[in-house]
């Protein structure tokens, strides 16, 4: 077996293992800490595959921006270890369950179907990966679908700030203050009161 | 394969020659360096009673500490407890993985690279990486403790760190432009013969300088740990060794900040004479007693910096939680934006 493969199967076994610990536990913060643990697998997976750039971008974005932006509003929600998610089987988890096994046959049926045995990278892919190769890739080939993406992500942004400014005005706008009160008057003059 | 092998126990050999001659002596020789700096500003002495001039403090804190007896709080969550300051030393460790400390040295016909992990082509990113994934020791350290205190520390953290990630990394696309590379030996190989990016980017550095003193949670960014109003932050419920490993993972960051900003910004391990002097006697590259000469070089860089991170320490007050929101957002971003685009246009009138 060479290294390659030995790598791939240690960490298959990691993500999928920290994938099923993630989606079984109860408490949202372990589940956030073996996501975090999963995308480090799968960049792991990347490197062995050669796509350094990929393996990296995967760790800072997913396990270095998200994730931190996940953990942060669990943490401010504060979920305690007793949120339990309803134990009972209902409508919802016996659709989910069918659908996850109709995906999970088209997947089997996906790979049974491929020649199996190739185990060794094209020669090509070993350059494939750098972030030159990538970035000539995403600013001569790829380029229409690259500038449709920033501007939607663009939008998306001008979007976020528009809806949280939006909001910032309602809280802050004057609601009807009765100017006989005289602790409201002290606030807005912001003069002492004899 | 015997090449692999010898490759993964050349690499184990290094890394363990940086953590155990560089990293560990880093941290503890800052310590003391802190204290005798910060005694110098305010007009003290400094430790002075143990060993000559002192020497000898930086392993009697580590002693105390290793004696204390090691509290974990009743309500608090165990096994994050005990990972979050292990997360927080390996971030700050794990960024010397691929620092150049020099160029190479030829032994006999072989080539030893003097970093861990040379010629990494996605190297800064690297960097950047280890830096961001660093968040969830302090996070989780806050979480864990079930204290209030502590949890605000960790939540004002994420968030300052998240914030300054952003201007932290604007800021080097002028310096990954001019060198054409994400490849740090490559970076300072472009700085040879004094020209450093410090002089061509002197925007790029001021923002990566300061979102620095905030990425290693020091004064005046050290909001996370504000005595009057958090108590110890997001250690407070830490005693021992690892309350011991949260001060070595700053010290860790501030050596491992300083080790970046030479890199990007000062040069590296180039020395301030150009080669053209240097070749005539006899210290070409490869040369032992050049690769010696390039790391002491890189060496007394950093101590310049950290020189600066703690004078800044000692003579700046804290800011406030707002004021630190807004320097980042709106002054040093902006100006690292306007850094990527004065770059983009000198380097398109000067090609």
């Amino acid at each position: 077996m060479s290294l390659n493969s030995l790598l791939f199967f240690l960490f298959a076994v990691g993500a999928i293992a920290t994938g099923i610990v993630m989606i079984t536990r109860k408490n949202a913060v372990t589940s956030a800490v073996f996501l975090i643990a999963h995308f480090f697998c799968l960049s792991a997976l990347y490197l062995s595959l050669q796509a350094q750039l990929l393996a990296l971008l995967q760790i800072l974005v997913y396990a270095g921006a998200i994730m931190v932006l996940v953990v942060f509003v669990i943490m401010l929600l504060n979920l305690g270890a007793e949120e339990k998610a309803s134990e009972t089987l209902n409508i919802r988890g016996l659709l989910g369950i069918t659908v996850a096994g109709v995906l999970g046959v088209q997947l089997l049926a996906v790979f049974m179907a491929r020649p199996s045995g190739h185990n060794e990278l094209p020669p090509i892919a070993t350059s494939n990966g750098t972030v030159e190769a990538l970035g000539r890739a995403l600013f001569t080939d790829y380029i229409f679908p690259f500038e449709a993406i920033s501007l939607l992500l663009l939008a998306a942004i001008i979007g976020a700030v528009l809806l949280a400014k939006r909001h910032l005005e309602q809280v802050e706008a004057p609601k009807n203050i009765s100017t006989d009160d005289i602790s409201v008057q002290h606030q807005l003059s912001d003069k002492p009161v004899h | 394969m015997p090449e692999l092998l010898l490759l993964i126990l050349i690499s184990l050999l290094k890394g363990g020659l940086v953590l155990g001659l560089v990293v560990l002596p880093g941290a503890v020789v800052s310590v003391y360096y802190e204290r005798k700096v910060s005694a110098w500003i305010q007009h003290r002495i400094g430790p002075n009673r143990t060993g000559p001039f002192g020497i000898l403090q930086p392993f009697a804190d580590v002693a105390k500490l290793l004696l204390k007896e090691d509290i974990i709080p009743t309500d608090a969550n165990k096994g994050f407890h005990f990972f979050a300051p292990l997360i927080a030393v390996t971030t700050a460790v794990a960024a010397f993985a691929v620092t150049p400390f020099g160029n190479y040295i030829m032994v006999g016909t072989t080539r030893i690279d003097l970093a861990v992990a040379p010629n990494i082509n996605v190297a800064l990113l690297y960097v950047f990486g280890v830096g961001s994934v660093a968040v969830y020791g302090i996070t989780f350290a806050g979480w864990s403790s079930s204290n209030k205190f502590s949890l605000l520390g960790g939540l004002r953290s994420a968030s300052q760190m998240i914030s300054y990630e952003l201007c932290m990394g604007l800021s080097v696309i002028g310096v990954i432009m001019m060198a054409g590379s994400l490849n740090l030996n490559d970076i300072v190989k472009n700085q040879a013969d004094l020209k450093w990016n410090l002089f061509f980017q002197p925007l790029g550095f001021i923002v990566f300088f300061v979102a620095g003193f905030a990425e290693t949670n020091r004064a005046p960014f050290d909001l996370p740990e504000a005595e009057p109003e958090l108590v110890g932050g997001y250690h407070t419920e830490y005693s021992g060794m690892k309350f011991g490993m949260f001060f070595l993972a700053e010290y860790g960051h501030m050596v491992a900040s300083a080790a970046m900003t030479t890199t990007l910004f000062l040069g590296g391990w180039q020395l301030p004479i150009p080669a053209s002097v240097l070749a005539p006697i006899g210290l070409v590259e490869g040369s032992i007693v050049l690769g010696l000469l390039q790391f002491g070089t890189f060496f007394a860089k950093i101590a310049v910096m950290c020189f600066v991170f703690i004078w800044v320490r000692w003579s700046l007050p804290r800011f406030r939680y707002d004021q630190l929101m807004n320097l980042g957002w709106r002054v040093m971003m902006p100006l690292a934006l306007v850094n990527i685009i004065l770059t983009t246009i000198v380097m398109a009138f000067l090609r």
